[in-house]
């Protein structure tokens, strides 16, 4: 009888994952979006973590080829020197931050611009829609900080579609001003291909060549990190309370066996 | 049940009782650290602050730590008054030396410490610093208390000179770097 | 039936304080010495479950409410300052979104299990009904919750689930524009949202207290669905459920740590990360997946008031169930009939659920992973399903009770479980410690 139980249980679990698993797939087939090739990511797992020199290649991708037209202003300058992401040193930090220029006021209450200090946020290239929109033929940039978050697919999707720009097929109309691109929904974008070029963004020594697919995957790795600084931090809080579970269930476990020894159930 | 089985079920019993309290107490931290400053808060605990704009006589008041604080360049007849006055005069005495790294910049937190309100820039008082207009404090040019309810001298903050002109306020100096005064 | 051994303070303090407050006593007798039958298996364990559920969402609510800004400017930017400046915001946050999903499922599970083991069934009616109240003040809560991060979906499920109430005719559009505020869903009801959301927990506790005191005058049900007859067939609440819900609370929180450490989106909906713009609607509204059984119902109607209607009616029918059902035995193992319709109902509502997550058209069913297309169109299915959700209820219930020959009952807990453990003396319950 248990075992009976126990097996109509687990067809209930694999009902109810396919539930949630048809919530997420059923309306990706209808977006007729290409799916992103998975790809590999140092952070997957459990115990994945993110790769620093890959976050910090990404920064600058982002910073010389994003920044431009995308605003990240959910991060602080400070986040790129804290454990769990490039982790640049604090002199770094200061130094990317004053590279910067943020919005002040003067004491006439006009504003004007200071350079940044770690504990300001990313500044926004546009002061506001309307603003962006006028600038980029009437499309929104969005803001990149959850942007891995926003997006079904995550990293897989944003190397997807940064890689994957080409020319549309025979037939297939594509607006004036627009990109064709299979991994985006409508497939066609208003974005421009942003890596046109391998070299486009030039890396310290000691780094893997900048082609196109690396620069998109490491912006993607950047992006995952924007979204999710506590990743790192999470994962490993994460296995030290399984541990903990596992062993207080099995002293549970031990124990309930022991109170009911002596009684018929 | 003879006595071996006695311990033995009390040990599994206390043993689970133990990971259970100390896994529901390792739990609570979250909840009582998450009331603690933030991130984004404590990384306003140190702010830089340019000296160069600032001429002789001007005060500045700047935000640190979600309060005011003055910064005064002071002229030579201020640094005089100030020290020049016996500490006889001063209802919390201190000399004017301890409280300045460099004689010429006064770096005080601008909170009356009778009940917490800003002194002005404005009104010098009788002694050349600060008056507080809520209930009448005379600060001196060392912002210390001289005539009013006011129990103790306007307070200094740590800070730091980075360079001569730029300070970071929220820093304790390092021993090296602080001058020594009398 | 109630405890027969009553609490007895020992020392001055305690006797002083029962004499005024019987709080000890309360916990004694209904936590501690209550007879619980003998033979619940882990199906029962999930009464505990969710009052664990319930203090951890209080908990970790009140403490994201130190944070959150409940105003449309500020909502998805206090959400995300949680996840990144907040000491353990990240944790507190991911605790309370995934607490609601545990929650429900760990709610469904608890309903399945009365529906299965007739704990509807007399003189239980008022506990269930007071269950039903619960379930739909949880829907209610999770709604609220869920609008507070000011996300696409958020703002669009808001949208969408307040325009229920246009639906009724003559006073609809001004009962909408009430709940909203404004003349769309905006900051007004954002604020209201929040206060309406912090309000609703405290509610769900107080029925949870009324709901357990009902349990208490009758007594558990059980597995045999059949009374308990004598102390022979119950233990004291503790230790012998006391470790039993313990262990069973501990797996549960292991699968909820799972979500909450290594995948703490996979259930939410990527589009609440775009802040809400009221400009421009998703492509594919989509509620949380405890809704979508009741989602694909609405949808399945072509008629908007009736759509409503039917889905509200989808919970409600189930308050009817102590008086639907005509069978005398409770335990659907002793029910062959109604134990098959029981899984069929299951089964179709799961069906309900993955359509409920499907695009609003028409076209044909695909089976998930296996990428099949099935020769029926979402819409029939739907509405088949629909159907036959209705006539379980309404129709079969009725029936099977009267013309089912029940499977033989047995005489009473403490015999069955002797005859399943091959005879024998009876094994008499580890002696009480020292009283």
């Amino acid at each position: 009888m248990p075992r009976i139980t126990a097996l109509l249980a687990l067809l209930a679990a694999v009902g109810f994952a396919g539930l949630v698993y048809a919530a997420e797939e059923a309306e990706d087939a209808e977006h007729e979006a290409k799916h992103p090739e998975p790809q590999q990511w140092s952070w997957s797992g459990p115990f994945g973590h993110f790769d620093r020199q890959q976050l910090q290649r990404g920064y600058q991708v982002y910073k010389e080829v994003c920044a431009a037209c995308h605003g990240l202003r959910l991060v602080a300058f400070r986040n790129l020197g804290e454990p769990g992401g490039p982790e640049f040193s604090a002199a770094q930090v200061k130094a990317l931050a004053a590279a910067v220029q943020v919005n002040a006021l003067d004491d006439k209450g006009e504003t004007i611009q200071r350079p940044a200090t770690p504990a300001d946020r990313f500044p926004s290239p546009y002061p506001n829609e309307l603003a962006a929109r006028a600038a980029n033929n009437g499309a929104l940039p969005p803001d990149l900080s959850v942007i891995a978050k926003a997006r079904h697919g995550g990293a897989d999707y944003i190397h997807a579609l940064l890689v994957g720009y080409s020319d549309p097929p025979a037939g297939f109309q594509l607006l004036p001003g627009l990109s064709y691109n299979p991994y985006f929904e409508t497939h066609q974008i208003a974005m421009p291909p942003p890596l046109a070029s391998d070299g486009q963004v030039t890396w310290p020594d000691g780094n893997p060549a900048a082609t196109k697919d690396q620069m998109a995957k490491d912006v993607a790795a950047f992006l995952t990190w924007a979204a999710e600084p506590k990743m790192e931090e999470r994962k490993v809080l994460g296995v030290q309370v399984m541990i903990f579970l596992a062993a207080l269930s099995g002293l549970l476990f031990f124990a309930y066996k022991r109170v009911w020894r002596d009684v018929d159930h | 049940m003879d006595n071996a089985n006695v311990t033995r079920r009390d040990f599994l019993y206390v043993a689970t009782t133990a990971v259970v309290g100390v896994g529901a107490t390792v739990s609570l931290w979250p909840f009582i650290d998450q009331m603690n400053p933030a991130a984004d808060t404590l990384a306003l605990k140190e702010v830089e602050f340019d000296l160069a704009p600032v001429v002789a006589g001007q005060i500045v008041t700047i935000e640190w730590q979600k309060k005011p604080v003055f910064i005064r360049r002071r002229t030579a007849e201020e640094i005089q008054a100030a020290e020049q006055t016996p500490l006889s005069e001063l209802k919390d005495p201190q000399t004017d030396q301890a409280r300045v790294q460099k004689p010429e910049w006064l770096i005080l937190v601008a909170t009356c410490t009778h009940l917490g309100c800003v002194p002005s820039n404005q009104l010098k008082g009788d002694y050349g610093g600060w008056l507080c207009p809520c209930h009448g404090s005379h600060y001196d040019t060392s912002g210390r208390i001289r005539k009013g309810p006011a129990p103790q001298n306007l307070a200094v903050p740590p800070y730091a000179f980075l360079s001569d002109t730029k300070v970071l306020i929220g820093a304790a100096p390092k021993p090296a770097a602080q001058a020594n005064h009398g | 039936m109630h405890g027969t051994h009553s609490y007895k303070p020992t020392t001055g303090f305690t006797k002083w304080l029962d004499s005024r407050l019987p709080i000890i006593r309360l916990v004694d007798e209904t936590l501690m010495q209550f007879p619980t039958p003998k033979n619940l298996n882990y199906w029962f364990t999930f009464g505990g479950i969710l009052t664990f559920m319930l203090g951890v969402q209080i908990i970790s609510g009140i403490v994201l409410a130190m944070h959150y800004v409940p105003h449309e400017a500020m909502a998805f930017d206090s959400v995300e300052r949680i996840m990144r400046d907040v000491n353990y915001g990240w944790l507190l946050r991911y605790m309370h979104s995934n607490g609601a999903s545990m929650f429900f499922i760990a709610v469904y599970i608890h309903i399945f299990r009365g529906l299965y083991y007739g704990s509807y069934k007399a003189p239980r009616e008022v506990l269930w009904l007071l269950g039903i109240l619960i379930y739909v003040l949880m829907m209610a809560t999770g709604f609220l919750g869920y609008t507070l991060p000011w996300g696409q979906m958020s703002f669009w499920g808001a949208t969408v689930i307040t325009n229920f109430f246009s639906a009724i005719p003559l006073i609809g559009e001004s009962i909408t524009q009430w709940l909203w505020g404004s003349f769309a869903v905006d900051n007004a009801t954002l604020q209201r949202f929040f206060s309406l959301h912090y309000l609703l927990p405290f509610v769900i506790a107080g029925v949870v207290v009324l709901h357990i005191w009902a349990l208490h005058v009758p007594g558990n049900n059980n597995p045999l669905g059949i009374d308990v007859k004598g102390p022979a067939d119950t233990v004291p609440f503790h230790p012998y459920y006391t470790v039993k819900d313990g262990f069973a609370l501990v797996v549960f929180v292991l699968f909820f740590s799972w979500f909450i450490f290594f995948d703490p989106n996979m259930l939410g909906h990527s589009d609440n990360y775009i802040p809400a713009n009221r400009l421009v609607t998703p492509k594919h509204i989509v509620p949380e997946w405890y809704y979508l059984p009741l989602y694909a119902i609405l949808r399945a109607v072509p008629d908007k008031l009736f759509g409503v209607i039917l889905m509200f009616g989808a919970i409600f029918v189930w308050a009817f169930l102590p008086w639907l059902d005509t069978s005398r035995v409770r335990s659907a193992r002793f029910r062959p009939i109604f134990k098959q319709l029981f899984w069929i109902l299951m089964v179709v509502i799961l069906i309900l659920g993955y359509l409920g997550a499907q695009t609003a058209d028409d076209k044909n069913v695909v089976v998930p992973w296996l990428g099949l297309e099935l020769p029926i169109g979402k819409l029939l299915l739907a509405r088949l399903c629909t159907l036959y959700y209705f006539i379980h209820f309404l129709v079969l219930t009725p029936l099977v009770g009267v013309i089912e020959t029940p499977l033989p009952t047995p005489e009473s807990i403490s015999k069955a479980v002797l005859a399943k453990n091959g005879g024998g003396v009876a094994a008499v319950p580890l002696a009480k410690a020292a009283e």
